[in-house]
């Protein structure tokens, strides 16, 4: 069992809904990165998403592409998402896993990215831009190494391609909740809830929602169906508007504990 | 990734069902994008088995672009090369002055057989913008341009042609604001509006289907050509250049002559102003092979994978990825890719408007240059063909600049 496996588990056991953020690493700098992940964890999130700067990241809305440049502007290099995670290592539980797109891992070597990535203390990573045709040899990289690959389902997928994707997938599984960009939404789209249960239902995975969460109230409604929500542009936004380290950390901490104390509510 | 032993020679039969060329090509974007995608290469698929769809394509070519585009006789500047005769295909003749519009006519026409009501598209020089909002003007279809606020700058007059035309030039400030940059909004745009709008991509660039579609689009340059030359002088010619940025001139004009082996054909990149990092957009001649905008292809990324920025004077070359079927063609041997620099561009810019009275686009003035120096070394009854892909009027502005003169 991975430790994204045993985290789970242990959340359903105990009737949990998981609250997994994201953060850019090195936006504005890797300290802050690294004091955010560290009151991530003190709040009680349940897993946490690293996103390593791309230069050109076509799934992402303006908050994070804008992040991802102030990171790369600011003279981000691949190994300090590793660093990050092993200057981290034994101060909190809460598994750490990266969003790095394929580009990234391609240059890198898949072999090389997974053996660096697990050895810094990741436990899987999301490719957004990997699809089930092509995801195959990862797949069988990250299998072997006990290294969660975690896939993406979106509402324009086909269901029987839904269970393609599920197959292929480990950890747990990313339900886009619409049709776009990350970012920010006030409405949940139709449907939503309808098509997170009866992917549930088709799969032994885990179920987790993301893009466009930004409330409490959109937090508790889709938690009741999942099995976790992903909260990464309006966490980035209150990091990037914060004006010190020591207000980023206290934004960030306020609003991770209130998406937790409505995911709690049922 | 692999690299399998390239085949001895190129196919034509490319790509397979998942888009691959050889080893490039395929489909690197976000799930969103997939049903889209399956949409568009299915609806392709249909449309070229269908004879009306064809027939309709080939009355609009013929009516309202103004093809077949002549294959000219460049008497006066071979004469003064004084080696290979040399041909321009005249691609700058087309309706909107460029190559361009040979694949919008035909993407718009499966715009409205997939019932999308949207286009969007992304430019660097604007003679995608053109030929997309153009095509999008005959149909009746609403049309959103995206387009790197630098190269709004340097390409001032076919952005004004772009709004007479009804389009809605969205202007994109992101990263080095260029064409690489357009793409990546324009993207963005579809993942959000995917169900009702389709993306015309204007190069050979992209995911699956788009590299294969935009080139056999394009094709009707080199098939042309080829009974042109026969026409003209009795056999196919010796020697094929064409600029190359994204590459659909280039795979327009040299998809046709892959399989005959006495056709030499030569990519022209971008070399700017030098061979260091940043100075070029030249992929194939400097760069090694990873994955941007949705395909595997030789691009410029530094170790880390990220994109790297690059350089041109013309905006429609300034790109840091190529069209996979390119990255093919140079594995297979097939092509060679050769990189000229901005200031031998700009002199055979001047060449051929002072022995020939044509104003060449400032990317085509890179084949130029390089056809100019390999006819040189090619004897008199040789024949050279060169892609004249677009017209220059749309760097005039940007030319006078660049010579420090007053467009007064």
């Amino acid at each position: 069992m991975s430790e994204l496996d045993q985290l789970f588990a242990a959340h359903r056991a105990a009737g949990r809904k998981a609250f997994l953020p994201f953060v850019t690493a090195g936006d504005p700098d890797l300290d802050t990165t690294a004091e955010v992940l560290r009151a991530l964890a003190r709040c009680g999130a349940s897993v946490a998403e690293v996103g390593v700067p791309y230069s050109d990241p076509i799934a992402d809305g303006p908050v994070i592409q804008a992040s991802y440049q102030r990171a790369l502007d600011s003279g981000f290099r691949l190994p300090q998402v590793f660093d990050l995670a092993n200057s981290l290592r034994g101060q909190f539980a809460m598994p750490l896993i990266t969003m790095t797109s394929y580009s990234i891992i391609h240059r890198t070597g898949m072999n090389r990215y997974v053996e660096l990535a697990q050895a810094a203390g990741y436990c899987g990573t999301i490719v957004p831009d990997l699809l089930v045709e092509e995801a195959q040899p990862l797949a069988d990289v990250c299998r072997a190494a006990d290294f969660s690959l975690i896939q993406l389902v979106t509402p324009t997928t086909p269901r029987e391609r839904q269970i393609r994707i599920a197959e292929l997938s480990s950890g747990f599984l990313y339900f886009v909740s619409v049709t776009g960009i990350t970012g920010e939404r006030h409405q949940m789209p139709p449907g939503l809830l309808e098509n997170v249960a009866w992917l549930r239902e088709q799969t032994p995975l885990p179920v987790c929602v993301g893009f466009g969460i930004s409330t409490p109230e959109t937090a508790r409604t889709l938690g009741r169906i999942a099995d976790g929500v992903i909260v990464g542009s309006a966490l980035v936004r209150r990091i990037a508007e914060a004006e010190s380290r020591a207000a980023a950390v206290e934004s960030v901490t306020r609003f991770a504990s209130d998406l937790i104390a409505a995911l709690a509510e049922k | 990734m692999s690299t399998a032993p390239a085949p001895p020679h190129a196919s034509a039969s490319v790509p397979d069902n998942k888009g691959r060329f050889g080893d490039f090509g395929g489909r690197f974007v976000p799930e969103t994008l997939t049903y889209a995608l399956e949409q568009l290469a299915d609806e392709y698929a249909r449309a070229r088995r269908d004879p009306e769809f064809m027939r309709e394509l080939d009355g609009l070519l013929k009516t309202f672009v103004g093809r077949p585009s002549p294959l000219y006789p460049a008497r006066r500047l071979s004469e003064a090369v004084g080696g290979a005769q040399i041909w321009l295909k005249r691609e700058d003749l087309n309706h909107t002055g460029a190559h361009k519009i040979n694949n919008t006519i035909g993407q718009a026409l499966l715009t409205l057989r997939m019932g999308k009501t949207r286009v969007i598209a992304e430019t660097g020089a604007g003679q995608h913008g053109v030929a997309t909002a153009t095509a999008c003007a005959h149909f009746g279809l609403p049309c959103t341009v995206y387009m790197g606020s630098e190269d709004i700058r340097r390409q001032k007059p076919n952005v004004f042609s772009m709004r007479l035309l009804g389009a809605t030039i969205q202007p994109v400030e992101s990263g080095s604001r260029t064409l690489r940059d357009a793409v990546n909004e324009a993207m963005r745009d579809w993942m959000s509006s995917v169900q009702d709008t389709h993306y015309i991509i204007g190069s050979v660039i992209g995911p699956h289907p788009f590299p294969m579609m935009v080139r056999d689009f394009q094709s009707v340059i080199g098939t042309e050509t080829r009974a042109q030359c026969l026409e003209s002088f009795g056999s196919l010619p010796d020697c094929v250049v064409a600029c190359v940025g994204g590459g659909s001139n280039a795979a327009g004009m040299f998809y046709p002559f892959v399989e005959d082996e006495g056709v030499r054909m030569v990519g022209v990149e971008a070399g700017g102003r030098g061979n260091r990092p940043g100075d070029h957009a030249s992929p194939l001649s400097h760069g090694s092979p990873g994955v941007l905008h949705g395909s595997f292809s030789y691009v410029m990324q530094d170790e880390d994978g990220q994109t790297c920025d690059v350089h041109s004077m013309s905006a429609g070359l300034d790109y840091p990825g190529v069209g996979p079927e390119h990255s093919y063609w140079k594995d297979t041997g097939r092509v060679d890719y050769v990189a000229c620099e901005d200031e031998d561009a700009l002199t055979a810019f001047d060449r051929l408007a002072r022995s020939e009275g044509i104003l060449a686009a400032l990317e085509t003035s890179h084949a130029i240059a390089k056809a100019i120096s390999i006819a040189a070394e090619m004897s008199r009854d040789q024949h050279l063909v060169i892609c004249l892909s677009g017209r220059g009027d749309k760097d005039a502005m940007e030319l006078a600049r660049l010579r420090g003169q007053a467009w007064e």
